[in-house]
């Protein structure tokens, strides 16, 4: 019993609980839905599917998740900045006005850098306006929230830029010969490299002291202008890295589609996974488990054949139910029955 | 201070965005920069370059003005956006037909999909006293007062691509039937699974975005074919006319539909594309050597590219190009004649092998018709917009 408790009240359990129970709705419907198989030299499952897809709201959510911490508020711009990373990425390497290309005018890795540190000029910007100017989070991303995609817009000349240039593909798909989505391999990548910078260096209690109580912070000889700044930063290099996963993916930057409403999702894999959205102390694994646990619901919903107009209406379903079991007054209230029960039982004794 | 400095900075950030939507109607490049400038670097340089593009917009306005007082025609169009590849084709098409060198004197605005603002945009040419009205309506209700308006100023409005429902205040629509698509690429289907010996046909169709015009009509058209031919219609996903969600329905459908599926018909070329990917993914072979059969709809240059490869069995165009037709109309307006209340574009049917070389079928007015199918060859790739 007392095990059993101290499971339920690791930080962990709550984000790790959800997943699994999206999972459990599989198990029943369509036990194939774990199926992993080796096809035409790749892995090939549903599974792997929620791993691949999930892969730019995981990253999303990683710098989600410090902005969080650190600001009390989220960065609304995210998904627009993906599409203006793509943009600016397709534009270098077609060249500007080319709609089409089979070849490609600068190296690729180049031309992906670019676009990583286009996302990273943009946290720039996001990060001066909250951190310098003391704008709201909420509106100072606002801005580019708008108007990103509309400058990738013009960067692509108004038109979709495919690069039907091969390499170009195997960010988003396969390196020939690696069974793994290579998304997979990003997501790791970047998930390491913070976690690292995290659980090594003091940033991460310097980011939550930062969002429990700026001034205090100051106090203690933290930079906390520069911590905020810092966050946004990083926010905005993983949405630009997000943005050259999704552009590869499909090839082309479709500055409209690319990255549509992943800000909401990136938001709300941070709360799903047990953070609280008033900053301070923050848990990146639950962002993660978060992530994945929204591109589950839409690989389920997508393999149950449910209508893809009426799935974000079960999506929604499943999010306020999770939210509520998370949510701190549905907490305290089951806690309370608890006790109630258990001092009936004792008076009947 | 600090308030002054915010808000310059909003001010400016709020003049790029506004730049960078109406970014078709200036010149690309100049706009980019100055509005990426804006957008990025610090304040200061930002609040500069905001207001240089600002006077220079004003300057652009005046001169229009004055260009209008001539004897060339002043039209106003009020165009959906820019959400594709078809739409900068359609209005490319609207603004050389209606050029200077043609005699007209073109007023475009993108509305950028919204509707409040096309009604806006339609009030303006009104009160600009414009000699036509041209619009693409984003949605197809709520138009007859201010269609009305436009009736009681004497300007005839020209409606192009989507349609208006609730009034008929307009004097001609130019446009794509889409049910004939759908009804066509069924009868295509229908001959080339009986050329094939194909007996069995099991479908998996990749819907445009549910509601949309081009859906509801490709569907609608497509599904009489199923019902009459007895086909067994697996399922029927949107992927939104987009690529990423053809992609990520035909993943899913490769898993849950594993061998079972030999025809997807994909709504338009960018979900072919997704699909395309995602079946190579799963070792599924399509197009014309393959196992299933690809039929998609709209025909870009892309499209055909596919098509000419063999990897698109047939491709369905919707044809963007209303210009011409609109110029016409105009004309005829402009020349004391009556027009025709509707207008079909000429859509041609692309196929990969010329083995058939055309299909009837019962359009949707009614008619029996027949017609050609267009083996594809690189010159009609190059032609194609």
């Amino acid at each position: 019993m007392k095990n059993i408790q101290k499971i339920t009240r690791m930080k962990l359990f709550f984000p790790l609980f959800c997943l699994l129970l999206v999972l459990l709705i599989n198990v029943v419907k369509d036990p194939g839905f774990f199926q992993i198989s080796v096809k035409n030299g790749v892995l090939y499952g549903r599974l792997i599917d929620v791993l691949n897809r999930g892969s730019e709201v995981a990253i999303l959510a990683v710098g989600q998740t410090l902005v969080v911490a650190v600001s009390a508020g989220t960065d609304i711009s995210v998904g627009s900045v993906m599409s203006l990373s793509a943009c600016f990425t397709t534009m270098l390497l077609a060249g500007y006005g080319v709609n089409t290309t089979t070849t490609i005018v600068m190296p690729m890795a180049l031309g992906l850098l670019a676009g990583i540190l286009m996302g990273g000029l943009c946290g720039a910007f996001n990060g001066a306006l909250v951190s310098k100017l003391r704008i709201q989070p909420m509106v100072a991303t606002l801005i580019l929230f708008t108007a990103a995609r509309a400058i990738g817009l013009l960067l692509c000349n108004n038109q979709i830029t495919y690069i039907r240039y091969e390499p170009y593909k195997y960010l988003g798909n396969f390196i020939p010969g690696c069974p793994i989505p290579t998304p997979i391999f990003v997501t790791i990548v970047v998930i390491v490299i913070i976690m690292l910078v995290l659980k090594k260096s003091a940033l991460g209690t310097f980011i939550q002291s930062v969002g429990i109580n700026s001034r205090a912070a100051r106090l203690l000889g933290i930079n906390s202008d520069f911590l905020c700044f810092l966050c946004y930063v990083i926010c905005g290099l993983c949405a630009g890295v997000a943005g050259m996963i999704a552009s590869s993916r499909i090839y082309c930057a479709d500055s409209n589609n690319i990255g549509l409403n992943y800000e909401m999702d990136a938001i709300l894999a941070v709360a799903l996974g047990g953070n609280s959205l008033a900053g301070g102390r923050f848990n990146m694994a639950g962002s993660i488990i978060g992530a994945y646990t929204i591109q589950a619901i839409t690989t389920t919903l997508l393999a149950m054949g449910v209508s893809t107009d009426q799935a974000p209406v079960v999506k929604a379903i499943i999010v306020i139910l999770i939210v509520v079991v998370q949510s701190p007054v549905f907490k305290s209230w089951v806690e309370t029955k608890k006790n109630r029960r258990r001092a009936e039982i004792k008076e009947a004794v | 201070m600090k308030k002054q400095v915010l808000s310059s900075v909003l001010c400016a950030t709020m003049a790029a965005a506004l730049l960078a939507g109406c970014g078709s109607t200036s010149t690309g490049s100049a706009a980019a920069t100055s509005a990426a400038a804006a957008a990025t670097s610090q304040a200061a340089a930002a609040a500069t370059s905001a207001a240089a593009a600002a006077t220079s917009a004003a300057a652009a306005a005046t001169s229009a003005a004055a260009a209008a007082s001539g004897s060339t025609i002043k039209v106003g169009f009020a165009q959906v956006g820019h959400e594709s590849d078809w739409r900068t084709a359609s209005t490319n098409s609207v603004q050389s037909a209606l050029s200077k060198d043609n005699g007209f004197d073109l007023e475009f605005v993108d509305c950028d999909n919204d509707s409040a603002a096309q009604l806006q945009a339609v009030r303006q040419f009104i009160q600009d006293q414009v000699d036509y009205i041209v619009i693409d309506p984003i949605v197809s209700t709520g138009w007859d007062t201010v269609l009305g308006e436009a009736q009681d100023a004497g300007i005839p409005v020209v409606v192009i691509d989507r349609t208006i429902d609730d009034s008929d205040k307009y004097t001609a629509w130019v446009g794509s039937e889409f049910t004939n698509e759908g009804l066509a690429a069924g009868a295509w289907l229908k001959e080339y699974t009986e050329a094939k010996g194909i007996k069995d046909v099991n479908v998996l169709v990749i819907s445009g975005t549910t509601g949309s015009s081009a859906q509801l009509g490709r569907s609608k058209g497509f599904d009489q074919y199923v019902t009459s031919e007895g086909w067994n219609k697996l399922d029927e996903q949107t992927g939104d006319f987009t690529q990423d969600g053809g992609q990520q329905v035909m993943e899913s459908y490769c898993k849950s539909y594993q061998g079972k599926f030999n025809v997807v018909v994909c709504q338009n070329d960018n979900e072919a594309f997704g699909a395309e990917q995602a079946m190579d993914a799963a070792g599924v072979s399509y197009g014309v050597d393959g196992d299933v059969i690809l039929i998609s709809f709209d025909a870009c240059t892309a499209g055909l590219t596919d098509v000419l490869a063999g990897k698109i069995n047939a491709d369905f165009q919707c044809n963007p190009l209303q210009g011409p037709d609109c110029a016409k109309i105009i004309k005829s307006l402009a020349a004391g004649q009556t027009v025709e209340k509707q207008t079909f574009m000429a859509e041609p049917w692309y196929v990969h092998d010329s083995d058939l070389t055309s299909i009837t079928y019962t359009n949707n007015a009614g008619q029996s018709v027949t017609e050609d199918l267009v083996p594809v060859t690189q010159d009609i790739v190059d032609a194609d917009y």
